[in-house]
């Protein structure tokens, strides 16, 4: 019996040889066990290497293989063959972001953003010599989910704020400033609030939730957001309203 | 002249991350540069799982982690060496944590530690069981704070230019444009990981294929130690995807499939309802490994889909405790095998998992070529001699990546002339070759992917956990076939722009030459030590081989020649555990 088989449609695009992006369809084996990515890997090794996406661990953690694929923005790792076999797989480049070729996108806004949110331990002093910090089970867990974020930018590409307002810091960055605000060891809220609430920061966001809903390590931006959102008008009104009761 | 540096890293994972930063704490005017063929946070620093070891906690000493890392090695590391990392291990790991590490945490606030396989006390930090992504993360992000850090995203590094006998910089593919750059630099660092799939089965990433070990090897470097590969004792089939040391450290058991805890019967025994140190699932990796293999051949493993595997059971622990402390090994079998490790039986099988081998530095990470340096799983030290225990390799990263930085950082300051007239001849030299190449590619007749499976495949059945004469003589003989055969390789992608086949092409002829050099290490070193087991000669020959191997690059298969391994206060013993 001939081996089962399944068709990918591949997004197509070479800038150096093509004036438009096209859908090439590839037919490779269907096994249950397989996950886009190694379909990928097949048609690249059997039937045409010209096809350029990103990969590395194909376990989920590395962020490399992000990609559209039938229209939900998915590691490609982790998006089994079963979840569509009978039908067609349509795999185009993440949403959002300009394509440089084939499935590979550009990532240099979110890499100029990322340092804008200052993503490090901001401290006044320099912190206890030759000893870690104290830190509780319980403070650790303020802050645990949004240190989980491994950079793969679906929530970019799902993010219909960042779609029409590509100055928006978006929800990757976002969850990685709230990360460092909420550690109990960092003291940079007043240096990252400029940044957060500013013109391009957290009231950007209208909520719609899709950076959660696409996360494949529940990190939660919106939560984080919404998080951040609160800090801020706590720092507003402490600020503003009350200028007494500034420590 | 296009680009010009005082340290340029190759490499953005770890080592080249902590590297770097110690280039710009040293001095913010040196100038430092990270050239790396995948943007940082996609290194395979990311896939380390279950921790790093430091003496932190007043139970434990540094004598402890010295003795446990020189026994684990089997009297292969430089004991010099060893005492430097254990000893800086703790104040990196302290600064890391400093830098925003999310170290998992005992109630008072302090660091939590987990024992880890062949140590004799608990001494493993971790950040539940995905250490590797938060180190890496944590070192990335506070690397964006140094504005001296210049970065060159997905530039694939094609070779290192030599000029006085000093290395003065680099050719780097810049895959965005296809463009061929010359990067000139008063020190280099090689940061760039394992060679994990020049085998079948491997944790490793796909993009862990010795590209630096092959860059410095090609410039008269040594390649030291590569005969001993580990092999993890605990790989998910067919992926190799790894379930983590903190498994068995947290409570799981290793089961033929009798159900029998197999490990007893190998010296590693007796059986024990709590994980002990230094015994059963926490013996080395090695030992693990060995013991499989006999399981095997004793008909004692479970049939799988995708070969022989026997099962690792962590149901007795519960639910609570594996979400805790083991929820990416959780969030793995369930995507990936399907199956729930609170209810469910895991199958696993041995998988090539690191080099301890690599290029030769000393403790300051220098080569011997003046200008070169190299940090990670890329170099060899050497600490991890034979065997390298888990949780040893993270640490080893800040501790030599860190001191890589700083002897690199001092060599520029003191060698600031650079030969660019040279460098540019150099790198129109390493233009034209690629274009030949490229052009030739058109017309080949070998498709890349089946001299990879022909190399993938030599690999595991001459130079797998067990090995003799006539298995590696017949790898050395296919490996040189092999070498004809990929001046040939076809391919289809014509273009420039983002050339991912070209990339593959090129990262194959860094596999060849780094299988080589296991290859004939292995043929050479007559005796068995640590992961390096010969069924033709059995024993340790402390007389003949108590030796680093060092393989050089010539234009036939590498040059072998040796050298004592450095003994201090540790002479060496019969490797003990279980009892």
């Amino acid at each position: 019996m001939a081996e089962p088989t399944i068709t990918l449609e591949v997004w197509r695009y070479h800038p150096e040889q093509e004036a438009a992006p096209r859908f090439q369809p590839y037919q490779v084996p269907y096994r249950p066990d397989w996950v886009v990515l190694d379909a990928l890997n097949y048609i690249k090794d059997h039937l045409d290497g010209s096809v350029a996406y990103r990969w590395s661990c194909r376990m989920g953690v590395c962020g490399s293989c992000g990609m559209t694929i039938n229209g939900v923005p998915r590691l490609s790792c982790a998006a089994f063959l079963k979840e569509y076999y009978p039908r067609p797989v349509r795999v185009e480049p993440l949403a959002n972001f300009p394509v440089e070729r084939d499935l590979i996108v550009d990532l240099t806004d979110f890499l100029e953003k990322l340092p804008a949110v200052r993503p490090w331990i901001i401290r006044r002093d320099a912190g206890p010599p030759d000893a870690e910090f104290r830190q509780t089970p319980e403070e650790l867990e303020t802050y645990r989910q949004f240190s989980m974020c491994i950079n793969c930018l679906l929530c970019y590409a799902a993010c219909p704020v960042y779609a029409l307002e590509p100055r928006f810091l978006g929800p990757a960055a976002l969850a990685l400033a709230a990360r460092y605000t909420l550690d109990s060891r960092d003291q940079g809220r007043a240096e990252r609030h400029p940044v957060v609430a500013g013109p391009d920061g957290v009231w950007d966001c209208t909520l719609v939730g899709e950076c959660t809903t696409v996360c494949p390590k529940d990190v939660d931006p919106a939560g984080a957001i919404q998080r951040l959102k609160l800090a801020s008008a706590l720092a507003w009104l402490r600020d503003v309203v009350l200028p007494w009761g500034r420590r | 002249m296009e680009r010009e540096h005082d340290v340029l890293i190759v490499g953005g994972g770890g080592a080249g991350l902590r590297a770097a930063i110690a280039v710009a704490e040293r001095d913010p005017r040196l100038d430092v540069a990270i050239v790396s063929k995948v943007y940082p946070m996609r290194s395979h620093t990311v896939a380390a799982e279950g921790g790093a070891a430091a003496v932190i906690k007043p139970n434990d000493s540094l004598d402890a982690h010295i003795e446990d890392t020189i026994a684990g090695a089997d009297w292969l590391a430089d004991q010099d060496a060893v005492e430097v990392f254990v000893r800086e291990a703790p104040r990196e790991m302290v600064q890391l944590e400093h830098w925003g590490c999310p170290w998992s945490r005992a109630p008072d606030g302090t660091v939590a530690v987990r024992p880890f396989g062949g140590m004799r006390i608990a001494r493993t930090w971790f950040a539940a069981d995905k250490t590797g992504f938060h180190m890496l993360h944590t070192l990335f992000q506070t690397a964006l704070k140094y504005a001296s850090i210049t970065w060159y995203h997905e530039w694939f590094v094609t070779r290192l230019l030599v000029e006085d006998g000093r290395c003065q910089g680099v050719t780097a593919l810049e895959l965005r444009t296809g463009r061929l750059h010359l990067i000139a630099a008063r020190a280099v660092i090689l940061c760039t990981g394992g060679a994990g799939r020049i085998y079948p089965f491997t944790t490793n990433g796909a993009i862990c294929t010795g590209d630096g070990m092959a860059l410095a090897y090609r410039a008269g470097v040594p390649l030291k130690d590569m005969e001993f590969v580990q092999y993890h004792p605990t790989g998910l089939p067919p992926t190799g995807i790894l379930i983590t040391e903190a498994a068995r450290a947290e409570g799981g058991v290793l089961i033929n499939k009798d159900g029998y805890r197999y490990l007893q019967d190998y010296g590693l025994g007796p059986a024990e309802p709590w994980p002990r140190l230094r015994a059963m699932e926490m013996g080395p990796r090695d030992r693990l490994s060995q013991a499989f293999v006999h399981e095997v051949r004793k008909g004692r493993t479970v049939r799988g889909p995708y070969g022989d595997v026997v099962h690792l059971d962590l149901r007795h622990l519960g639910e609570a405790t594996i979400r805790e402390r083991l929820p990416f090994v959780r969030e793995l079998c369930l995507h990936y095998a399907g199956l729930d490790p609170a209810r469910e039986l895991i199958p696993v099988r041995p998988v090539v998992h690191y080099m301890m081998g690599g290029v030769d530095t000393d403790v300051s990470g220098a080569t011997p070529l003046p200008g070169l340096f190299a940090a990670g799983e890329c170099a060899c030290v050497s600490i991890n001699g034979a065997n390298r225990l888990g949780s040893n390799s993270l640490p080893e990263l800040l501790v030599f990546g860190a001191r890589a930085g700083a002897a690199a950082a001092a060599f520029a300051l003191e060698h600031r002339d650079l030969r660019l007239s040279a460098l540019a001849a150099q790198a129109r030299d390493e233009e034209e070759r690629l274009a030949r190449r490229f052009r030739r590619a058109a017309a080949g007749s070998e498709r890349l992917s089946r001299l990879r499976a022909v190399l993938t495949q030599t690999m595991e059945e001459g130079c797998g956990i067990y090995r003799d004469a006539a298995g590696l003589r017949a790898a050395c003989a296919t490996l040189a076939d092999l070498r004809a055969r990929c001046t040939r390789v076809a391919l289809d992608d014509p273009s420039h722009v983002y050339n991912t086949e070209l990339v593959a092409a090129l990262e194959f002829n860094f596999m060849l030459d780094v299988a080589e050099a296991v290859a004939h290490s292995a043929l050479a070193r007559e005796e068995s030590r640590g992961s390096h087991q010969r069924t033709d000669f059995p024993r340790r020959d402390d007389a003949r081989f108590l030796k680093h191997t060092l393989a050089f690059a010539t234009d036939g298969p590498p040059r072998i020649a040796y050298r004592d391994v450095v003994i201090t206060r540790w002479p060496p013993a019969e490797r003990v555990y279980g009892g």
